[in-house]
């Protein structure tokens, strides 16, 4: 039986070798100026010892063939451009084109981070506006903008908690991680030389308390919880955590990649949280160009203020703004500069789009995910039945018994012209589902999308195998990964 | 709002088929304590043409229409148009870590070819794609040694970056790592091999090095390999300006090499976001962090690539993973590729050249000012130390009265050296701002008062 695919139709996509191949001695694509100052010869201007031949294996192509290439491969991927794309804890929404346009204004992209502070106004006002924002945003009191992701915030959120509690005696030895984590969180608390406890989900896919309450101890320096957690649901006990872990002498690491779903609505500065990362590559747009870059910066609460990274953005008694490098507490630099500022610049445009209004993103963002629970809970195991705020997790339990899996359920949504939701994870639920939709679908998208899932789990009723082989209409196949670990080809060779 | 793409009646039929009245009840399950019961007093909503004019207006706040000479990690080359088009196709800007491989082929193609000209650059086997920056690169290819000798203990040159050295450090103190540092020869700029050779010892993970350096000389990496070795110790060769290795000899007998490229395609924007690189031998890829493109078959023998090796990675390996890095580069390791690919080999080869040529006619013009010298005798690339007679700060304060931003001060970096300053030339100056530049300085010079004695600039100025 034919099932619905209102979405996509087959198109030719075109084929199309690597740069390297489509290389002829003595092409080129870019020409520069003649030189202008005596030439030298750099095997006698470094020593024989220092100097190089040309790059051997280099690319030699026409500017047109490179046009061609990368427009080529372009038209391979998927991408928020061309539909919903409900990667659940990626928060794929629209990246406004006009962050694109002002991160590469004269006078900002082309700016040296060494350059005088005094002509380096303008930069510094951005990232001060950009700080207030989050602060107010966040209900937290201090910030830095400098972590390159949000792992890289995790670390410095970490490393803080571990120079604070270090300056009242102790940095102890544990950091509590939720089964329900990111895999990041543990990685993190291990790179900052913590040892990590797992604790468990209660039924309903929350922080269980009084599990919490039986690990910590005063060799407990944090807990890394992420709220929504990455089920979806708001963890209501969250304020109740926090006293637990303060009473004990603990902080509360806010784990911020589904502020999307909180912006305007709630302040993790309200419910206890002692430091908190964000995600801008999710919260606020900028684009995740197939895998970065992004922007992960921390805030926290007074007390941890002295040990925010080198250097920090402070205000001197003449209005004017400049890096203060001189701050004994701090857990130091985490990267050269300060930071992802192109990615700072886009983030600032969309907050000042939205400005008060963000809070109606958040609300679309968690309207699109109930109605998706709505239009397919009947066809879909629901593990927590909890409200979902900006995204939804289902099982493949119904379909597991025709003998198909999530994974095949996602790679089937490409043939229906979307990109698969997160597949297997959070690990707490056995063959997930994890669907975050944005604010950024409309009303006829969603229902495409539905329409999709809906289709699939007929499919998998009646013909599993089409779903298990899928996908049918991608330019390549499921690919062998197997073969690609085991024998590793990491870069092309003649 | 422009952005949200529904009507205020589809959202009540939405809430209506919800069974709710309102968008507030979405949010029943925040407790009322958590909640925030005013609007956010933030600045906005803007539209387009209100946005692009503030940052319009900011900009005008920053050194546009100033000639600056700064290296020292970013520097400034030419760029095509074309790369910075092709990145804005929505199907690389706005799409996702390519872990679907059967609908990123486009990026996953291309990661595999950012590896492939990596790895011809740097004389490496093994490139991955990518690290945040030049000097988180670095650092985590000091604790890949860490990982791969087992041992705690790392030598790094005093000539590597100090912001660099300032994230190694970070990194190392919190898993207890000792740092040990060695100086550079004052005569030749090279970090002291003598001084190398004492620091090291059985429980040395590696020794770490910038080539060329932050002073801008070229390091003898093959001593230095020969070196680390000889106690069974790693040598990490961090490279901050990668147009070097069009004209130098590639550190392929490093064992880890941490690159910045930000040089290769990559606006200076204020400091980033760049494209840190680490390559490596093959031997030791399963310890190396960071994103891999691998070339593999689909069920019908077709070429295909997909993310490989992932089991190094945190989302698998959780607290065994070599890094806790996700979010990296990808974008900007995109325009790299692109840029490379425009550039190709022999306009990679010219670039360096006119680079080592203007770099060289600026040292000699400079060389005719009384006074002025260059600091260190070793090879150097685009980036020269220069001794002045008077603080650099100063004479940079001349400077910027006629739009132009001299050298680099070192003497916050190096309290010593507050008369030297590192000058950075690239293809990107012509000879007439190479001139204005010396003129002005010798203006500098003069209005200063060359034998006076005026009040000395304290080390920490900048």
């Amino acid at each position: 039986m034919a099932h619905p695919m209102s979405k996509a139709t087959r198109h030719v996509s075109i084929n199309e070798g690597l740069i390297f191949e489509k290389s002829a001695p003595g092409k080129r694509g870019m020409e520069l100026p003649p030189l202008d100052v005596p030439s030298v010869d750099a095997a006698q201007a470094l020593g024989r010892e220092f100097s190089r031949e040309a790059v051997e294996g280099f690319p030699e192509v026409s500017e047109i063939e490179v046009i061609r290439h990368f427009t080529r491969l372009s038209t391979w991927n998927y991408a928020i451009d061309l539909g919903m794309y409900p990667l659940g804890s990626c928060t794929m929404k629209y990246n406004p084109r006009v962050n694109e346009f002002v991160a590469r204004l004269e006078g900002l992209a082309t700016e040296h981070p060494l350059q005088p502070a005094e002509l380096s106004q303008g930069c510094l006002r951005i990232l001060r506006v950009l700080e207030r924002f989050l602060l107010e945003l966040t209900g937290m009191d201090a910030i830095t903008l400098q972590p390159c992701a949000g792992a890289q915030g995790e670390y410095a959120g970490i490393a803080m908690i571990h120079a604070y509690l270090a300056s009242r005696g102790n940095p102890r030895k544990k950091v509590l991680v939720p089964d329900s984590a990111h895999g990041t969180n543990p990685a993190t608390a291990v790179t900052a030389g913590y040892q990590v406890l797992n604790i468990r989900s209660d039924s309903t896919g929350r922080i269980d308390l009084s599990h919490l309450a039986e690990y910590v101890s005063d060799d407990v320096a944090a807990l890394m919880v992420t709220n929504p957690n990455t089920l979806g649901i708001f963890e209501q006990d969250i304020a109740r955590a926090a006293e637990l872990l303060h009473a004990r002498g603990a902080l509360l690491y806010m784990d911020g990649a589904n502020m999307n779903a909180l912006a305007g609505v709630a302040r993790p500065g309200d419910f206890g949280v002692d430091v908190m990362h964000m995600n801008l590559h999710k919260t606020f747009s900028t684009p995740h160009g197939g895998g970065g870059p992004g922007a992960g910066p921390v805030a926290v609460k007074k007390p941890l203020e002295p040990f925010l990274p080198l250097p920090v953005l402070a205000e001197k008694p003449d209005g004017t703004l400049a890096w203060d490098s001189n701050r004994p507490q701090s857990i130091g630099r985490l990267r050269a500069f300060y930071g992802n500022f192109g990615v700072l610049v886009r983030a600032l445009a969309y907050a000042l789009a939205y400005g008060p209004g963000m809070i109606e993103a958040t609300r679309d963002a968690v309207l699109n995910a109930n109605y998706i629970r709505k239009k397919l809970e009947d066809v879909y195991d629901l593990p927590y039945a909890q409200p979902c705020m900006h995204e939804v997790v289902f099982s493949d339990a119904r379909q597991k018994k025709h003998g198909v899996s999530t994974m095949d359920i996602a790679k089937r949504l490409i043939d229906y012209g979307f990109h698969p939701y997160t597949t297997a994870f959070p690990l707490i639920v056995p063959g997930a589902l994890m669907i975050e939709p944005t604010e950024s679908e409309s009303r006829q998208e969603l229902d495409l999308f539905v329409e999709a899932m809906r289709s699939i789990a007929a499919e998998a009723a009646e013909t599993p195998e089409l779903v298990k082989t899928a996908p049918h209409s991608a330019r390549i196949g499921r690919l062998d990964e197997v073969g690609a670990a085991r024998k590793p080809i990491l870069r092309w060779t003649p | 709002m422009r952005y949200l793409p529904k009507s205020d009646a589809e959202r009540r039929a939405i809430l209506a088929e919800l069974g709710l009245d309102s968008m507030d009840q979405l949010f029943a399950s925040i407790p009322e304590a958590c909640r925030l019961k005013r609007p956010l007093e933030v600045p906005g909503p803007l539209s387009e043409k209100e946005i692009i004019d503030y940052f319009r207006a900011r900009a005008a706040e920053n050194a546009a229409g100033y000639t600056s000479f700064l290296g020292a990690g970013v520097y400034n080359h030419l760029r095509s148009v074309v790369a910075d088009a092709l990145i804005q196709r929505g199907e690389f800007l706005t799409s996702y870590t390519p872990y679907q491989a059967e609908i990123s082929q486009g990026t996953l193609q291309a990661i595999f070819e950012f590896q492939t000209l990596m790895c011809q650059l740097t004389g490496q086997e093994v490139a991955n794609a990518s690290m945040y920056d030049g000097s988180t690169a670095t650092a985590e290819a000091a604790m890949m040694a860490v990982r791969l000798t087992g041992r705690r203990r790392l030598v790094v040159s005093r000539a590597l970056h100090p912001e660099y050295r300032q994230v190694v450090d970070t990194y190392a103190d919190h898993l207890g790592l000792e740092v040990a540092e060695v100086p550079f020869d004052a005569a030749t700029g090279q970090t002291d091999l003598a001084a190398a050779r004492a620091a090291l010892n059985d429980a040395t993970a590696a020794v770490v090095l910038q080539s060329p350096n932050f002073l801008g000389v070229l390091e003898a990496v093959p001593h230095f390999s020969e070196l680390a070795h000889g106690p069974g110790a790693l040598l990490v060769v961090a490279v901050a300006e990668a147009v070097a290795l069009g004209a130098v000899r590639p550190p392929a007998e490093a064992d880890i090499v941490a690159m910045e490229a930000q040089s290769l395609g990559l606006a200076p924007s204020f400091g980033g976001p760049f494209a840190g690189v680490i390559a490596t031998r093959e031997k030791f890829v399963r310890q190396m962090p960071g994103r891999l493109a691998g070339q593999t078959t689909d069920g019908a023998g077709r070429r295909g690539f997909v993310l490989t090796l992932a089991t190094r990675e945190q989302h698998i390996r959780r607290e065994k993973a070599t890094s806790n890095i996700c979010t990296n580069q990808a974008l900007c390791a995109l325009a790299v590729t692109m840029h490379l690919a425009l550039l190709g080999k022999e306009g990679l080869r010219e670039m360096a050249a006119q680079n080592l040529a203007k770099a060289r006619y600026a040292v000699a013009e400079f060389e005719r000012l009384p006074g002025v010298r260059r600091a260190f005798s070793a090879p150097f690339f685009n980036e020269a130390a220069l001794e002045f007679p008077r603080s650099v700060r100063m004479i940079n304060q001349e400077l910027l009265r006629e739009k132009i931003i001299g050298p680099l001060p070192l003497g916050p970096f190096f309290p010593e050296q507050t008369k030297r300053g590192l000058l950075c030339v690239t293809e990107v100056h012509s000879r007439q701002d190479v001139d204005r530049l010396v003129a002005a300085t010798r203006r500098a010079l003069e209005s200063l008062g060359a034998g006076a004695r005026v009040a000395v600039s304290s080390p920490t100025e900048r």
